[in-house]
């Protein structure tokens, strides 16, 4: 015996999400099984569809008038603009805290370093920050918080030419935290607006943060934070600071450990379980039965396996940063499976000289037929009832193009969707 | 398992410690290295997100501290940080960390290492830590005379006294001692010998064949066997339902809470015993299974981690939780598919799952396996921890923090249907049933209700 489903999607990433929630949607019995949390969480929480082109040309406008011209081994062409757009409007209707579906064209986002992103989909708590708004901003971060420098970001997103006046400011977070203090310690403080020290006296920490902030306002129509304002709340956090300051309150999407990402992971997770999905998380599949077709995979918990069997198989385990392409001196290999991955012999080849070079390493991953199922060296398909999602997919790279959100989902909706067709 | 084959096997009395000599343990060694799981840790910090203490208290350092970053910095004669005792044990780094630097072990091996090093052996601390730690002991006592124990363990002035001399809280209302443990009653009721023959029945009612190697070890642990031994019955009965014959080995404490405290030296005491009498059932192919999540994780990931002892390895590998254990080798979805289940436990379950279920992939069992049971709900009251983490909720300095890390599982279980709580932890289900007056049941006692006659 096995634990048994209709469909099992093996990683907890976007694409997975996506693909699980896709998948059942369309009336399959779906399984999620990740090795560890979601890596969500070390997500900026934007969802980008295409910012470059893959030569480097951009901001691109208007993402889907550019899929069409791109090489024919990008994902975005194997499954069609079409596609991109069914999958975003599954998103949307999933995460409804999420902003940009008013449009086909990139929203540009501020981020903590100070440049301007183009993205297609971002948090509400993010709305009010967006580059084309022509408001003057105050950018406050906080001396325990060495992530988010509001000076240097407001002093970069000058000489980018944004069409509004910005400055920053540094703040003492009020309570005097410890300087090391967790984002999660930010977040639950503002969630439930406890009570925290200043000078002697007890006060409500929005309040007091708001006192903090009031004396740089100045004529700032809108005020931008590093991302921990709160994780159960931030639509409460944001409103209650807007108020005593009289400004609209932003968040500054953040590097990892990201509460913009966590919230993204929470209310993922919570439209799978409206949909029934089941999930596991923590530990690897590391192994598998089959031969054209794969019969079952086996997650490991300390050295026992566990066998979880299905009809239909969605790999969505991650790229090179992930754990779904992995590589050594001697190859680069998908490793549950074995899927084919195509790449140079000489790893010398792997790489150009200059950092920022034309790299081919950010393009490994494996090949898939039109239905998505990844496909051995000569072009066969390794097993009928397996597809591939997101960032194990070559023929992308995800970083230079600001595509690995969009791709995630849009291959992770295609792979769920046709998964599911082959059970009903 | 045909007899002759074992014909000097006795599943009912299995060896013990005393076979075999005293292993190593990784932490008493000279000079403990680990270093090469520190120097796998990037400084993501996405542990520090998932610690529910570091949430909430302003002077914990969070596990990116106290693991990698303790660890390198503490080179010869460094001492180990005070802070690492703040640390409640609940494990969720380990399956935050996308590089998989072994957290827990380092903070159980640092905790080992403060309480041997820094902590003064007279002081109320460590005394008071012991006792707690050692639950089982006080336990075996009480169930002695659970009555008086009961009455006694409650006693106003008591507690009092308690909280004074040893900072054990007086918040919190002690267990209850069951008047029979549950190895009471599983000699009253014919032992191995009488599973035996319950399972053969069970087996040939369900056509399968009367020799087929169905045999599972089952490791009650401290709670199930003096607190709630109706959470031992009902696994016994799921199990023999299924055809299961199943032997309860001799058993010590799991060492969890002695893990959380720092007594490395009691911990591995009683893990030589399991792992004895474990190791010696599953080379006779038998599977171990506990009802308690702390003592899976236990069994399957502390003690290889913290302890070198014979079998070990064995023992962690065919260790299972005993629901998950069912819905690998049995149709248990199907089988709750096809049965129902009356109003007298409860319709509507507010489940909350356990940070050592979470890190064993379990912590959407519950939901996903009874979805399809008819007239029952079951709705997962979040993710947050319920700050109790065993010993730790006890201690009258930590009772604060404990209690402002459960707050957001006593507001979602306020908000959720059910007022009736389900758990597969004990203390977990100590907080839910302190923080909101719900009675708690275990899955097991679920699965027995609908399936069990």
């Amino acid at each position: 015996m096995a634990i048994e489903s209709e469909v099992l999607v093996i990683g907890g990433g976007l694409a997975g999400l996506t693909s699980a929630l896709a998948a059942a949607r369309a009336g399959a019995d779906v399984r999620l099984v990740s090795a560890k949390q979601s890596t969500l969480r070390h997500a900026s929480g934007l969802v980008d569809v295409l910012g470059y082109t893959p030569d480097g040309d951009g901001p691109i406008s208007n993402p889907y008038d550019a899929i069409p011209d791109l090489p024919d081994d990008h994902p975005y062409r194997t499954v069609g603009a079409e596609t991109v757009r069914e999958a975003l409007a599954l998103f949307d209707d999933a995460v409804p805290s999420y902003r940009g579906s008013h449009t086909d064209a990139n929203a540009l986002l501020p981020t903590h370093g100070g440049t301007v992103k183009p993205t297609a989909r971002y948090p509400a708590g993010a709305s009010a920050g967006v580059a084309s708004d022509p408001r003057e901003t105050l950018l406050v971060g906080f001396e325990s918080s060495v992530d988010f420098d509001a000076l240097r970001a407001a002093a970069h997103l000058d000489a980018a030419g944004v069409p509004f006046d910005v400055r920053g400011a540094t703040v003492r977070f009020p309570g005097d935290l410890r300087a090391d203090a967790k984002v999660t310690r930010y977040a639950a403080l503002l969630d439930a607006n406890r009570e925290v020290t200043v000078g002697g006296r007890q006060r409500p920490v929005r309040e007091a943060l708001a006192e903090r902030v009031k004396p740089d306002l100045g004529d700032a129509e809108r005020v931008g934070f590093p991302a921990v304002l709160g994780d159960d709340d931030p639509a409460g956090v944001r409103e209650s600071l807007g108020d005593e300051l009289g400004a609209a309150v932003f968040e500054v999407p953040m590097g990892p450990p990201s509460l913009p990402g966590l919230r993204l992971e929470d209310a993922l997770f919570d439209a799978l379980d409206d949909a029934g999905v089941g999930i596991e998380t923590g530990n690897p599949v590391v192994d598998f039965d089959g031969g054209d077709a794969v019969e079952r995979v086996y997650v490991e918990k300390n050295g026992a396996r566990i066998p979880n069997a299905a009809d239909q198989y969605v790999l969505a385990t991650g790229g090179l940063v992930g754990t779904g392409v992995d590589s050594d001196r001697e190859g680069v290999r998908e490793p549950v499976f074995d899927c084919h991955v195509e790449h140079p012999d000489d790893r010398y080849e792997w790489f150009e000289d200059e950092a920022f070079g034309d790299h081919r390493f950010p393009r490994f991953g494996v090949s898939t037929d039109s239905g998505l199922r990844p496909e051995t060296a000569d072009g066969n398909v390794e097993f009928a009832n397996l597809r591939a999602a997101g960032s194990v997919l070559g023929g992308y790279d995800f970083a230079a193009e600001k595509s690995g959100g969009g791709v995630s989902i849009a291959t992770g909706y295609a792979a769920g969707r046709r998964a599911a067709e082959a059970v009903r | 398992m045909s007899d002759s084959r074992h014909s000097e096997f006795d599943p009912a009395v299995p060896e013990t410690a005393e076979r075999d000599p005293p292993g190593d343990s990784v932490v008493d060694g000279e000079n403990p290295d680990l270093r090469p799981g520190a120097d796998s840790c990037y400084k993501c910090s996405t542990c520090d997100t998932s610690c529910p203490v570091a949430e909430v208290d302003d002077d914990f350092p969070g596990p990116k501290f106290q693991g990698p970053e303790q660890w390198r910095l503490k080179d010869g004669d460094d001492s180990v940080d005070e802070s690492v005792m703040d640390c409640s044990n609940c494990m969720r780094c380990d399956s935050a960390c996308p590089t998989g630097v072994p957290l827990s072990q380092m903070h159980n091996t640092a905790r080992g290492e403060y309480v041997s090093e820094e902590l003064s052996k007279l002081s109320v601390e460590y005394v008071r830590d012991r006792l707690l730690a050692n639950y089982r002991k006080s336990a075996w006592l009480a169930s002695k005379v659970p009555r008086l124990a009961n009455a006694a363990a409650n006693f106003g002035p008591a507690r009092w006294l308690a909280e004074t001399l040893l900072g054990v809280t007086r918040e919190r209302e002690f267990p209850e001692f069951a008047t029979e443990t549950f190895t009471e009653w599983w000699a009253a009721n014919g032992g191995a010998a009488g599973s035996k023959e319950r399972a053969r029945a069970a087996r040939e009612r369900r056509g399968e064949p009367a020799d087929a190697e169905k045999q599972v070890a089952y490791f009650h642990g401290c709670y199930a066997e003096y607190n709630t031994p109706e959470v031992g019955r009902a696994l016994v009965r799921v199990y023999e339902h299924f055809g299961y014959e199943v032997v309860v080995p001799q058993q010590g404490c799991s060492g969890t809470p002695m893990f959380a405290n720092g007594m490395l030296a009691d911990a591995r005491r009683d893990a030589e015993i399991n792992v004895s009498s474990l190791s010696d059932l599953v080379d006779e192919g038998y599977d171990a299974v506990a009802s308690c999540t702390s003592c899976s994780m236990a069994l399957r990931q502390e003690y290889p981690e913290l302890f070198d002892i014979e079998g070990i390895e064995d023992v962690a590998a065919n260790t299972f939780e005993s629901v998950e254990y069912l819905r690998v080798h049995e149709d248990l979805a199907g089988e709750l598919a096809e049965a129902d289940v009356g109003a007298d436990l409860a319709a509507e379950f507010a489940y909350h799952a356990p940070c050592h279920a979470r890190n064993q992939g379990l912590d959407r069992q519950a939901v996903e396996l009874f979805g399809d049971l008819d007239g029952v709900g079951v709705e997962d009251v979040g993710d947050s921890c319920s700050g109790i983490s065993g010993t730790y909720g006890w201690k009258a300095e930590k009772y604060e923090t404990s209690m402002e890390i459960g707050a957001e599982m006593f507001d979602h279980m306020e908000a959720a249907d059910g007022e009736t709580g389900l758990t597969e932890c004990p203390t977990c289900a100590m907080q839910m049933e302190h923080g909101t007056d719900y009675d708690v049941r275990h899955p097991l006692e679920l699965l027995e209700a609908a399936l069990v006659d």
